[in-house]
């Protein structure tokens, strides 16, 4: 016998500790599985999209182009449409993301009068250059994300966003 | 470490009674079935707690997941159940359960009938028993809607026409329980879906409540 004896009661109370927990282990881990599955769910990386822009129309000046896909989520299948502004510089073709980096509104290009060649946002005054860069003293904290791009049949389309790699 | 919490705590709030209060009271011999294994019939109504507790928590996990729409609700729960991981299980727990509960349920009804125990003074509890059985039935024909499919839909409409052949009252409970005269459609289910994870489990609680006060004022029935 050990010096420090294990009491009935101590035994006991370990032993149901331990089953009780086991038990309540055993249901609880499914369901907490189950719950945080969005979270570990893999996502595939984005397929190319068609746009209807003509890669010869592209101008040094940035357009707003539309591209449609479907969009799975989860058990709901639905056309949405994203937008990217799109722009040539010398003889390569930028797709920047118009979602703005403070907290994700809807940059427009040339919108403030006082900055007609900025990205600027309206919700807090954002702005960004041209390539993307965002400027000192405004609210986002790092540059307009950049589509992938590709051509096919002389139209452009659009891929997976990225970091951007301009600024 | 976790009893120097609790002893932080004890000390300025002095919880020791209030779970002493809940978890200190006399197991008679005649229910423990360390001394008589047949005793172990006293134990089906802590059974039928046990697995509504599982019913609680995996359809609070389950929501998280269905919507309650005539369009969405069959893709929702073939998603959950196929795509999710471990959905097949949480749901399983959900839709097993429910057969169990009911089990359970009538088990600890015959022990309590076969032992006598729902006589004066107990005939108070034999009552909120009886209300508790209700809103099982109720839990179990609600949920049967809610996958929407062939199968759920048809044993509903079976359902509301035997609610409906109730004398006088019949055609005002049909239309109460499906929300419109003919159509057994969306309102249905957006109102099974209310009653099933809303109105029944807040009558339940209360009833349940009730069920446990009286049992640990009164104390456990005599041996036979």
């Amino acid at each position: 016998m050990s010096k420090n004896r294990v009491s009935r009661r101590q035994f006991l109370s370990y032993t149901l500790t331990g089953v009780g927990g086991f038990m309540a282990a055993g249901m609880l881990m499914p369901m907490v599985r189950f719950a945080i599955d969005p979270v570990l769910q893999s996502h595939g990386g984005g397929d190319f999209v068609q746009t209807e822009l003509k890669v010869t129309d592209i101008t040094e000046e940035p357009v707003k182009v539309d591209f449609s896909f479907e969009q799975v989520d989860a058990w709901y299948k639905s056309d949405v449409t994203s937008v990217a502004w799109v722009y040539k510089s010398g003889d390569q073709i930028i797709a920047l993301s118009p979602v703005c980096t403070h907290l994700g509104c809807m940059v427009d290009w040339g919108a403030d009068s006082a900055h007609p060649d900025q990205f600027f946002c309206p919700c807090h005054a954002g702005r960004y250059e041209k390539n993307g860069k965002n400027i000192a003293g405004t609210p986002p904290t790092r540059p307009l994300d950049e589509y992938d791009i590709q051509e096919k049949d002389g139209y452009l389309m659009i891929g997976p966003t990225k970091a951007n790699t301009l600024s | 470490m976790l009893n120097k919490i609790y002893d932080w705590v004890d000390e300025r709030l002095d919880i020791t009674p209030i779970w002493r209060d809940i978890a200190d009271h006399e197991v008679p011999e005649h229910v423990n079935p360390a001394h008589h294994f047949s005793a172990f019939v006293y134990c089906f109504g802590g059974l039928t707690f046990f697995i509504t507790v599982i019913q609680i928590l995996s359809g609070m996990f389950l929501t998280m997941y269905y919507v309650p729409d005539v369009v969405n609700a069959w893709k929702s729960v073939y998603y959950l159940q196929n795509e999710v991981a471990f959905g097949e299980i949480v749901r399983g727990m959900h839709h097993w359960g429910a057969s169990l509960v009911i089990v359970m349920m009538f088990l600890h009804t015959l022990r309590v009938f076969f032992t006598g125990s729902y006589k004066k003074p107990r005939e108070l509890n034999w009552m909120v028993g009886v209300g508790i059985f209700g809103v099982m039935m109720g839990l179990g024909f609600t949920g049967y809607l809610l996958p929407w499919d062939m199968k759920a839909l048809f044993a509903t409409k079976v359902g509301i026409e035997i609610a409906a052949s109730v004398p006088f009252i019949g055609g005002m409970i049909k239309v109460l329980l499906a929300g419109d005269t003919t159509i057994l459609g969306a309102q249905t289910l957006t109102r099974f879906f209310a009653i099933h994870v809303f109105f029944l489990p807040a009558v339940l609680f209360g009833l349940l409540a009730a069920h446990f006060i009286m049992i640990r004022r009164q104390g456990i029935s005599g041996p036979l």
